[in-house]
């Protein structure tokens, strides 16, 4: 125990600095598959809608396939094919594919995003089924649209019902993206696997690194909190 | 895209998706006994022991479970190493094998996700049923057995399915841990055959068949379990 705390503290041998790293790429990673998956999702659900026919079906195929095969597998799968058809493309138009790789961080992110964006697209679908059909055409016969309609009216009457989804899709891609250290990119918990591995202290490493993931949780969760108290203010509240 | 390698590795697949059936057969019961027992002890009157429950929950839920799964394989594996009496005990066959952690990392997962799902569905059980089966003077254990737990399990059987799937999507982790499962085998495969797409698109459509199967499994249960409730 001892001589983890000294292997934690400030010296020569001390792990602290890169915990501090692989935790801030964990955070970094999650936020940006947060966003694509919101981006994808919103696509999807614009899609699932609207459309009838072929673009459903893929659709639906693409949020069929996401939820069944499991996480680690697809990442597996996009993060080399990902990697290979990028490098496919840059090969193609004349460079030498061994000084360009596809830098693992954008490969990362786009990969649990679209893992991601297939629960992220049921969340904003079944919020914008919630609102009622009326108070769109009434904000038309008001003279709002595009943007407008978008920024006043469509998204604070669906937030309310897509915060709750979020938060959930947020806590979900922050624990999927420990999956990412399975190919090899260098977030918190291959820090730990370093760490664990060099001083052979294992159980007292990935316990600490469970600690830090279960910190950002807390914050997470008391955020999510206080945003859905905002996001709720115009909303009846309930006895 | 060729798949001449199927025939020589077959078998290999097979036990893999053997591998991955019983990790979701043990992880399941093993998980959901261990879930009715946390989804009371959230509801219990003894306020150390509904705390110790949400503590639990909330930590498993609040952390990755690869960073859980690691923690018990390579943390109290190498505690156990350690230790004499452990490392030339009849357990240690056992105990070096990571088939076992995982089925240990997946129950305590499944505990704590489930445990929430249960608690949800036993507070959901309207308390004059309960009351109606005081009164027919059931002691406390056959009316939890006969009337509440049963109540509860049949309105979340669907919730149970998704979890299950769930809990199959997570039994790939095992591959992480030198398992040989479904995702092992196809790594075995990738490592040999030195073809990356292939064993994985196989083994994929393998999960997406699993999940089809517990759909259908499940699909069936709760109708019989419907038609019993039905006088």
């Amino acid at each position: 125990m001892l001589s983890f705390l000294h292997l934690l503290g400030l010296g020569d041998e001390s792990w602290s600095y890169q915990f501090l790293v692989g935790a801030l790429a964990t955070l970094k990673i999650s936020i940006g598959a947060f966003v694509t998956g919101l981006l994808i999702g919103g696509g999807v659900a614009a899609v699932k809608l609207r459309s009838r026919r072929l673009p459903l079906r893929l659709a639906n195929a693409y949020s069929t396939i996401c939820r069944a095969v499991p996480e680690v597998l697809l990442i597996i799968i996009l993060f080399y094919a990902g990697q290979s058809a990028l490098n496919d493309l840059i090969a193609s138009f004349g460079y030498d594919d061994e000084d360009v790789g596809i830098s693992g961080f954008a490969a990362a992110i786009i990969v649990l995003g679209l893992v991601q964006g297939a629960y992220a697209s049921e969340i904003i679908r079944g919020a914008v089924l919630a609102i009622p059909r009326g108070q769109i055409e009434a904000a038309h016969a008001y003279g709002l649209s595009g943007f407008t309609l978008f920024r006043r009216i469509i998204l604070p009457s669906v937030m309310p019902y897509a915060i709750g989804g979020l938060a959930n899709l947020w806590m979900a891609i922050l624990k999927d993206s420990a999956l990412i250290s399975v190919v090899g990119y260098n977030e918190l918990l291959s820090t730990a696997k370093q760490a664990a591995g060099s001083t052979k202290l294992y159980f007292s490493f990935f316990l600490f690194t469970a600690a830090i993931y279960y910190c950002i949780t807390l914050v997470s969760n008391a955020a999510v909190h206080l945003l859905e108290r905002r996001i709720r203010r115009w909303m009846p509240r309930m006895a | 895209m060729s798949f001449e390698w199927l025939p020589h590795y077959a078998p290999l697949l097979l036990r893999g998706l053997i591998c991955t059936v019983e990790l979701l057969l043990f992880s399941g019961i093993f998980g959901f006994a261990a879930a009715v027992l946390v989804g009371f002890g959230r509801i219990s009157h003894n306020r150390l022991l509904s705390q110790a429950c949400l503590a639990f929950t909330s930590i498993v839920r609040g952390t990755p479970l690869l960073v859980q799964i690691f923690l018990i394989y390579y943390g109290l594996g190498s505690v156990f190493a350690g230790w004499p009496a452990i490392r030339h005990g009849i357990l240690w066959p056992y105990l070096r094998e990571g088939f076992w952690y995982m089925v240990i990392a997946l129950t305590i997962s499944t505990a704590g996700y489930e445990g929430e799902v249960i608690r949800a569905a036993l507070l959901s059980v309207p308390h004059g049923e309960i009351e109606a089966a005081q009164a027919f003077g059931l002691r406390r254990w056959s009316l939890l057995r006969r009337v509440w737990l049963p109540r509860a399990l049949l309105a979340i059987l669907p919730t149970l399915a998704g979890e299950t799937v769930l809990m199959l999507k997570s039994t790939a982790l095992a591959s992480t841990i030198t398992v040989i499962d479904l995702l092992g085998a196809a790594n075995v495969v990738r490592a040999e055959t030195y073809r990356v797409y292939e064993p994985l698109l196989f083994v994929a459509a393998g999960y997406l068949m699993l999940t089809l199967c517990i759909e259908h499994l499940f699909r069936i249960f709760e109708r019989q379990a419907a038609r019993a409730f039905r006088h």
